[in-house]
């Protein structure tokens, strides 16, 4: 016991454990009543962890070839030792993490976390969205089954909308004019080495700002406090606020094993690039909306495509979205409501427009 | 006069029917059935596309509107022709290679030598005029090529073609031949493949009695006609003790047990001493036949029932997630297996039957065990979730118990 009390310190005095732990105490999270919100950053950056281990893990047998990609991701489901539980953790855990990273979103918008000096954290959350959502559309055609290929095809040709840029974008996202083993390349190389990089960078950024601005106190809770001082509650970060994240990350972990025993990710049918469209593809959950809206769009608004208007408007309500805190002057220290009605707007839409697309699919 | 009409026939028309004057339609459209031929059942018809016209069979003159000159005889006119006739005039074209190259020329010309051979052409040789010409089954003005889907004699349309007399009992009284063919075929497996499969090259009437040569397969000569297409089950059975025996018996092969007309999907109840079984016709209890049958019905279903074992658990281990494709492909293999001891069942040997029942039961002994396996894996997984969600829950209830205890120390010091 001794011994492993001086290796501790010895690591301790060498990794500057003073200045980090001083830190660490002297972070404070206010609690109140929304202060359950809190943790689904920690959730988002857990199931991320969760994915780079099971990701690395996968790596070690999956081989980005149209003719093996199928057989491999078979070979680990089948043969591997838990490649069955490393495979499924990874799929659910990608989706898990977007719904996380969504719900996050939506509660910093809705607790007006983005207010100053916390603007670039918000725009750095929002080039970490963009990441996550690549990586969800690079990883699902790794797989090289049926809906994967198609639902690549789908993707790409949307991408293809886009005035002046997108042709050029689709052909160099698919290595040519359709999807081919070419694009498994690409998408494998982005989906293991560039998004990784870029992910680790501004996840990294995100989170030092995290540190540096301290957690942010919704308006109306910052009000209060202020007019009754002794109503104000924090705790320590480390370790009060950090004992409780671990017990949501617990609970994730948990829900991870559950999913991947009673609802294993299915394999498919390996990709045939001559076989027809399968009837009702769709793309995962999270594209649903953006799909949805732009198939009952008309097939022509204007001179434009639906297709194309519908891209376009996508992408301005996504610079929209990252400007945000910019729109929000009014928010300091008081509720601009019009803003709630914004943010409120954005969720309900996404919300109903993915269940239409599903119930639509029935 | 039949010599001046081949020879004026043997000459091409000059005039091209789509161009030329046509008195004869101008005023056969307007009379009543049977004299009626309408436009559009003309200009359907391929001799009218290869630029025939009316005066290439009826003779006459189309270019007067005098019906007095276009129907005379002395403009070549022969009126309405007999239907024993008939086959003759068609044959003066459709006879003659080097006359029916010019519009086809891979179109067999012995179709009236054939047809002099079957049972319709000899009976219309001897004065019968009911049997059938070329024009019941062809149509008269609107004759269409038999690949036409419109054609009598396309093949999704030849079984009613023929059924025209030959389900009409009253009309084929004085043949004293049964009429239920029709009724039989529609029931039959050959049927439901050409028909609901739109398999073409399924067999219809005339694929197993000819077309234009038609008679009834004899006893001898019907599994020459079976295996045309029923190869592997010919072979067998050319080879097995019963050939030799249906012989001697007068029994014809292949219809003995499967019918002719009404040839339904065959089961396994074929083959055995059950009621439905065909063996017990002639094997009685106790002979080396019914013995045999016996083993080949028990040895088939047991086969049945071992994959129908694999499959049950391979799909309930794919429903619950483990990953069996592989055992499921291999069980695809035991199928195939059971598929050709259906077809060795036709060399009524049990040991020939049997090669083909022990590799599929080879194979369903692997796939159950895959299956099994799979079952074991998943308790195993379910026990490691349950050993998991316990230790977790654990983990859950120590941080929650400290978090207790630091929030109370926390509260003692601020007090």
């Amino acid at each position: 016991m001794r011994k492993l009390r001086s290796l501790r310190h010895w690591f301790y005095e060498r990794l500057g454990g003073e200045a980090v732990f001083s830190f660490l105490r002297k972070k404070k999270v206010p609690l109140h009543r929304y202060s359950a919100w809190y943790f689904l950053g920690g959730i988002t950056l857990f199931l991320f962890c969760i994915q780079v281990a099971t990701g690395i893990l996968l790596l070690l047998y999956y081989r980005p070839t149209p003719e093996e990609a199928f057989e491999s991701v078979r070979y680990i489901t089948a043969q591997v030792p838990f490649g069955w539980l490393v495979r499924s953790i990874h799929a659910w855990a990608a989706n898990l993490m977007i719904l996380f990273l969504l719900a996050h979103m939506f509660s910093v918008a809705f607790l007006r976390a983005y207010r100053r000096p916390r603007e670039l954290t918000w725009l750095s959350g929002v080039v970490l969205l963009a990441l996550v959502l690549t990586f969800g559309f690079s990883g699902y055609l790794l797989p090289w089954n049926t809906l994967a290929f198609f639902a690549t095809t789908v993707g790409t040709n949307l991408i293809g909308q886009i005035p002046w840029v997108g042709h050029w974008l689709m052909v160099f996202l698919r290595g040519g004019q359709d999807v081919t083993g070419a694009t498994l390349t690409r998408f494998f190389a982005l989906h293991v080495a560039l998004l990784p990089a870029l992910a680790t960078g501004f996840l990294l950024l995100h989170l030092f700002l995290v540190q540096i601005f301290g957690i942010s106190l919704p308006p109306s809770i910052e009000a209060e406090w202020e007019a009754q001082p002794e109503r104000r509650k924090e705790i320590a970060f480390f370790p009060d606020f950090m004992a409780r994240e671990l017990m949501a990350w617990y609970v994730a972990l948990g829900l991870l094993g559950t999913l991947a025993a009673f609802r294993p990710w299915s394999l498919g049918t390996k990709a045939d690039p001559f076989a027809p469209a399968p009837a009702g593809i769709r793309p995962e959950w999270y594209f649903m909306f953006v799909f949805q809206t732009l198939k009952i769009l008309p097939a022509y608004i204007g001179p434009l495509t639906g297709e194309a208007v519908g891209v376009m408007a996508f992408g301005l309500a996504a610079l929209l979205w990252a400007l945000l805190p910019f729109f929000d002057r009014q928010a300091q220290g008081r509720r601009a409501r019009w803003m709630t009605g914004v943010i409120l707007f954005a969720l309900g839409y996404i919300s109903a427009m993915t269940l239409y697309g599903y119930w639509a699919a029935r | 006069m039949w010599v001046g009409l081949s020879l004026w026939l043997m000459v091409p028309p000059v005039v091209s029917a789509q161009n030329a004057p046509n008195s004869c339609l101008d005023c056969h459209q307007q009379l009543d059935p049977p004299l009626q031929v309408t436009p559009e059942s003309w200009m359907g018809s391929i001799h009218q596309q290869k630029g025939l016209s009316c005066i290439s069979c009826h003779g006459g003159d189309p270019s007067s509107t005098d019906p007095a000159e276009a129907m005379s005889p002395a403009r070549g006119f022969r009126g309405h022709l007999s239907r024993r006739d008939i086959p003759k005039l068609c044959a003066d074209c459709h006879s003659r290679a080097e006359y029916m190259r010019r519009f086809n020329p891979s179109l067999r010309t012995d179709q009236y030598a054939q047809y002099l051979t079957s049972t319709h052409g000899k009976l219309l040789e001897h004065g019968d005029q009911r049997v059938a010409v070329c024009t019941d089954c062809h149509g008269v003005h609107d004759i269409r090529a038999p690949t036409d889907p419109r054609s009598p004699v396309y093949p999704l349309n030849v079984a009613r073609t023929c059924a025209r007399c030959h389900a009409d009992a009253a009309y084929m009284k004085p043949y004293h031949i049964p009429t239920d063919q029709f009724a039989s075929y529609t029931a039959s497996v050959h049927y439901q493949q050409l028909v609901n499969a739109g398999d073409l090259s399924a067999p219809t009437c005339v694929t197993c009695h000819g077309s234009h040569g038609a008679v009834p397969p004899g006893v001898t000569s019907v599994v020459n006609v079976c295996s045309t297409c029923h190869v592997f089950q010919a072979q067998l059975f050319e080879r097995s003790p019963h050939r030799a025996a249906f012989e001697q018996m007068q029994l014809p092969g292949c219809v003995t047990c499967h019918g002719n007309h009404r040839i339904v999907h065959p089961t396994d109840t074929f083959v055995g001493t059950g009621s439905e079984s065909v063996c017990v016709r002639c094997h009685a209890p106790g002979d080396p036949g019914y013995n045999a049958a016996a083993t080949i019905a028990a040895h088939l279903s047991q086969l049945v029932t071992d994959i129908d074992r694999s499959a049950q658990l391979l799909n309930q281990a794919a429903r619950s997630g483990v990953e069996v494709s592989e055992a499921q492909l291999e069980l695809g293999q035991a199928r195939d297996a059971l598929m050709k001891a259906r077809v060795a069942v036709h060399s009524f040997d049990v040991t020939t039957v049997d090669q083909n029942i022990q590799a599929g039961l080879e194979i369903t002994r692997r796939t159950y065990r895959a299956g099994l396996d799979a079952l074991a894996e998943l308790r195993y997984r379910r026990r490691g979730l349950a050993v998991s969600l316990v230790t977790i829950a654990c983990v859950l209830a120590g941080l929650w118990l400290w978090i207790r205890r630091s929030h109370s120390l926390s509260h003692a010091k601020e007090d």
